[in-house]
C-alpha cells in the first residue's frame, strides 16, 4: 500500500510541470498586458512603460520569467499580486475557504441528491421515474452555470423571494473572520440566527454549483447499479431470502459505489472550474471570482499561482480518491 | 405429503397471444431425503424453472402453476414477504458458478453470517461460530482465518464449497443445485458432488440435482425428470429411465455419450438445437430433430401418460416397440 502511495506521489511531479508551463503560457497567450490595462485610458509612456515593466520582471525574456517564476514556487512563493502587492499565497488562502465551503456543499448536494436519484431509476427501470430522473440529469447536465444561476436568482429570489440574491452572510451580522469558513465563524460569533442565514446564503450557489456533478453522479449510478443488478450474487443474495431492499442497498450498492467514487472524484475539477462562474453570478468572495478578476487586470502572478494551486487540489483529492478506492474495493486491498 | 409438490408449473416470457413457454406444464413431486435429477439440454427450461421454485422470477416473467406447494403450503399463493421466510431457510440454491455467484465485496463469512441472521438472528458471536462449523463441515481448511477471506481470494472448488456453506446455513429440507459443477475443473467436480450427496443423506434433505452429466444422475439420483424444450418429456427411477429409455430424446441423450459412442469414428450427436421462442414447431416438439417421427408427430402434440411409475411424452414409446418387437 505505501509503495502504491509512493508510486502515485511519483507521477504528481510530471503533472506539476506541465501544469506550471501551461498556466505559464496561457496567461501570456493573452492579449494585452498587465501595464496597459494599469495605464488605462490615459495610456502610459515608453519611460513609464519601461519602468514598470522592470518592477513587474517583465523586462526578462520569457524563458527566463518562467525560471525564476518555478524557481519561487518551488521555494513556496507564488509571488505578488501586480494589482494588490499581496502575496498571492496569502490572498489564496484567504479566498480559499469560501470556495471549498461552496464546493462542500455542492458536493453534498450532489451526491445526496445523485445517489438516490440514480439508485431509484435503476430500481424502476423503465418507469415514468426513470424518465424523468434521466431527462432531468441531461437537462441539468446540458445546462451553462450562468444561465442555470440566473435563472434560479430571477425565480427563487426575486419571483418567490425565497432565497438571497448574493454574498455568503446577511449584512446584519457581523462576522469576525476566524476560519474563513462562514457558518464556522457564524456560529463562534454566537450571533442569533447568524449561522442560519450564512446557511440560507449558501442554497442556491451550492444547488447552481452541485447541479451538473448531481446529473453525472445520477447517470453513472444509474447505468453502474443496472450492470450490477444483473449479476450472480445478486441471484444468490435474493436466494437467501434478503428483503429487496437489503439486496439493493447492501448488495448491490456497494459494488454499484465503485466506479461512482471515480466519477465523484473527477467532478471535484468540475466543482472548481464551476466555482469561477458561479462565484462571479452570486457575488461570491472565493478563489472564482478573485481568478476571473486578476484574468481581467492580467495580474500574471494571480492568475499563473491560482492555477497551480486548483491544480495542486485537483491532483491530491484524486490520488485521495484512488486511496478510497482500496476501502471500498477489496480486491484493490488485498492481493 | 411429499416434501415439494408440483403441477403443471408454467414459467411464460412476453405478453400479447402467444407468450414464450420457457416452463411449459411442468410436474413432478420430491419426497423429503430424495434425490431428484433434472436433466436437459441447455435452453430445456431446467434453470427457469428452479428459479421459479425459489420465486426468483422477475418480471416480465410469468408463473402459474396448479399446484406449488412445500410441505403444502401453496407458495404461489403467499405474500412475498411469507415467501422470501422460506426462501433461504427451507428451501435454498446453489448456483452454476461460484466465482460470480459470490459478493466480491463482502467476506465469505459475512455472507454466511448474513443467511443465518435473516432467517434465525442469534447474537454475532454465535452467528460466527455457526459459520466457522459450516466451513467446516463442507471441508473448507482453516475455517477461523477463511472466514474473513473474500472471495477473490478462493478457488473456484473453495468457492463452491462456501456456497454450500451457505445454502446449508439455516438447515434446508430442500436443496437445489443448479449445475453445481459446470464451472468447475473435472477433478473438484466429483469432490464437490460426493460433498453434496454427503450433506443430503446427513440432513436428509430433499435434493434437486440439474445437471448436463447423465453418468451423474444414473449413479446419485433417485428418480430422474428428462426435460425438452420446457416439458417434461420422460420422468422415473432414474435406473430404468436410463437403462431402458422410453423416449427418443432420452435415448439420443444417452447415446450422445462418449462412452456409448466406442468404437465409431464419430460421436453419436442428436442434430439441431433446442426450439427457441420464434421457431416452435407444430407437434411433437421433439419431431424435427427425432429418428422416429412419423405424420402424426408433426401434426399432434403429445401428452406426458404415465406408465406405472414412468410417465413418457410420445406416441411411439421406445419401451412398447420393444414389447411389441
Amino acid at each position: 500500500m505505501i509503495q502504491y502511495i509512493l508510486k502515485r506521489l511519483g507521477m504528481v511531479i510530471p503533472t506539476f510541470i506541465g501544469v506550471s508551463i501551461l498556466t505559464f503560457s496561457l496567461i501570456h497567450l493573452i492579449p494585452g498586458d498587465p501595464v496597459t490595462i494599469m495605464g488605462g485610458e490615459r495610456g502610459v509612456s515608453a519611460e513609464q512603460r519601461a519602468e514598470m515593466e522592470k518592477t513587474l520582471g517583465l523586462d526578462k525574456p520569457i524563458i527566463q520569467q518562467y525560471l525564476v517564476y518555478t524557481g519561487n514556487v518551488l521555494k513556496g512563493d507564488l509571488g505578488t499580486s501586480f494589482v494588490t502587492r499581496e502575496p498571492v499565497m496569502d490572498e489564496f488562502l484567504t479566498l480559499f475557504p469560501a470556495t471549498i465551503e461552496l464546493a462542500f456543499f455542492a458536493a453534498v448536494f450532489a451526491a445526496l441528491v445523485g445517489l438516490p436519484l440514480g439508485i431509484l431509476a435503476a430500481v424502476k427501470r423503465g418507469s415514468v421515474l426513470d424518465h424523468t430522473v434521466m431527462t432531468i440529469s441531461l437537462t441539468g447536465y446540458s445546462m451553462p452555470i450562468f444561465w442555470w444561476g440566473l435563472l434560479l436568482i430571477l425565480f427563487m429570489s426575486i419571483q418567490l423571494d425565497l432565497t438571497p440574491v448574493s454574498g455568503r452572510i446577511d449584512v446584519m451580522f457581523w462576522v469576525d473572520e476566524v476560519t474563513g469558513f462562514m457558518i464556522i465563524d457564524a456560529w463562534l460569533s454566537g450571533e442569533e440566527g447568524a449561522v442560519a442565514s450564512a446557511l440560507h446564503h449558501l442554497i442556491l450557489p451550492s444547488v447552481v454549483l452541485g447541479t451538473i456533478p448531481m446529473a453525472v453522479i445520477a447517470r453513472m449510478t444509474r447505468s453502474s447499479m443496472l450492470e450490477v443488478l444483473g449479476e450472480d450474487y445478486i441471484r444468490t443474495a435474493r436466494a437467501k431470502g434478503l428483503s429487496p431492499i437489503r439486496v439493493v442497498m447492501k448488495h448491490a450498492l456497494r459494488n454499484a459505489l465503485i466506479p461512482v467514487i471515480t466519477v465523484i472524484g473527477l467532478q471535484i475539477g468540475t466543482l472548481l472550474s464551476g466555482a469561477i462562474l458561479t462565484e462571479t453570478i452570486f457575488a461570491w468572495p472565493g478563489i472564482g471570482k478573485w481568478l476571473i478578476e486578476a484574468i481581467g487586470r492580467r495580474d500574471y502572478p494571480v492568475v499563473q499561482g491560482g492555477l497551480l494551486m486548483i491544480a495542486v487540489i485537483i491532483i491530491i483529492t484524486n490520488l485521495l480518491v484512488d486511496l478510497t478506492y482500496g476501502v471500498i474495493n477489496p480486491r484493490v486491498r488485498h492481493r | 405429503m411429499s416434501l415439494l409438490s408440483i403441477k403443471n408449473l408454467s414459467v411464460t416470457f412476453g405478453t400479447g397471444e402467444n407468450p414464450f413457454r420457457a416452463v411449459d406444464r411442468l410436474s413432478y413431486d420430491v419426497n423429503a431425503g430424495e434425490v431428484l435429477g433434472i436433466v436437459g439440454e441447455s435452453g430445456s427450461g431446467k434453470s427457469v424453472s428452479s428459479l421459479a421454485l425459489m420465486g426468483l422470477i422477475d418480471f416480465p416473467g410469468k408463473v402459474s402453476a396448479d399446484e406449488l406447494a412445500f410441505e403444502g403450503k401453496k407458495l404461489l399463493a403467499m405474500k412475498e414477504k411469507e415467501r422470501r421466510k422460506i426462501t433461504g431457510d427451507e428451501i435454498a440454491m446453489i448456483f452454476q458458478d461460484p466465482m460470480t455467484a459470490l459478493n466480491p465485496c463482502f467476506t465469505v463469512g459475512n455472507q454466511i453470517m448474513e443467511a443465518i441472521a435473516v432467517h434465525q438472528g442469534g447474537s454475532k458471536k454465535e452467528r460466527k461460530a455457526k459459520a466457522i462449523e459450516l466451513l467446516r463441515q463442507v471441508g473448507i481448511p482453516a475455517p477461523e482465518t477463511r472466514i474473513s477471506a473474500y472471495p477473490h481470494q478462493l478457488s473456484g472448488g473453495m468457492s463452491q464449497r462456501v456456497m454450500i456453506a451457505m445454502a446449508i446455513a439455516c438447515d434446508p429440507k430442500l436443496l437445489i443445485a443448479d449445475e453445481p459443477t459446470t464451472a468447475l475443473d473435472v477433478t473438484i467436480q466429483a469432490q464437490i458432488i460426493d460433498l453434496l450427496l454427503e450433506l443430503q443423506r446427513k440432513k436428509n434433505m430433499g435434493l434437486i440435482l440439474i445437471t448436463h452429466d447423465l453418468a451423474l444422475v444414473a449413479e446419485a439420483a433417485d428418480r430422474v425428470v428428462v426435460m425438452y424444450a420446457g416439458q417434461v418429456v420422460e420422468s422415473g427411477p432414474a435406473e430404468e429411465v436410463f437403462h431402458n429409455p422410453s423416449h427418443p430424446y432420452t435415448e439420443a441423450l444417452m447415446k450422445s455419450l462418449p462412452e456409448s459412442s466406442e468404437g465409431k469414428d464419430r460421436l453419436d450427436a442428436l442434430p439441431g438445437v433446442v426450439p427457441g421462442a420464434n421457431d416452435r414447431p407444430n407437434g411433437c416438439l421433439l419431431n424435427p430433430r427425432c429418428p422416429y417421427a412419423t405424420d402424426q408427430c408433426r401434426a399432434q402434440e403429445p401428452e406426458l401418460t404415465e406408465q406405472g411409475n414412468r410417465s413418457v411424452r410420445c406416441f411411439f414409446p421406445l419401451t412398447n416397440r420393444e414389447d411389441a418387437a
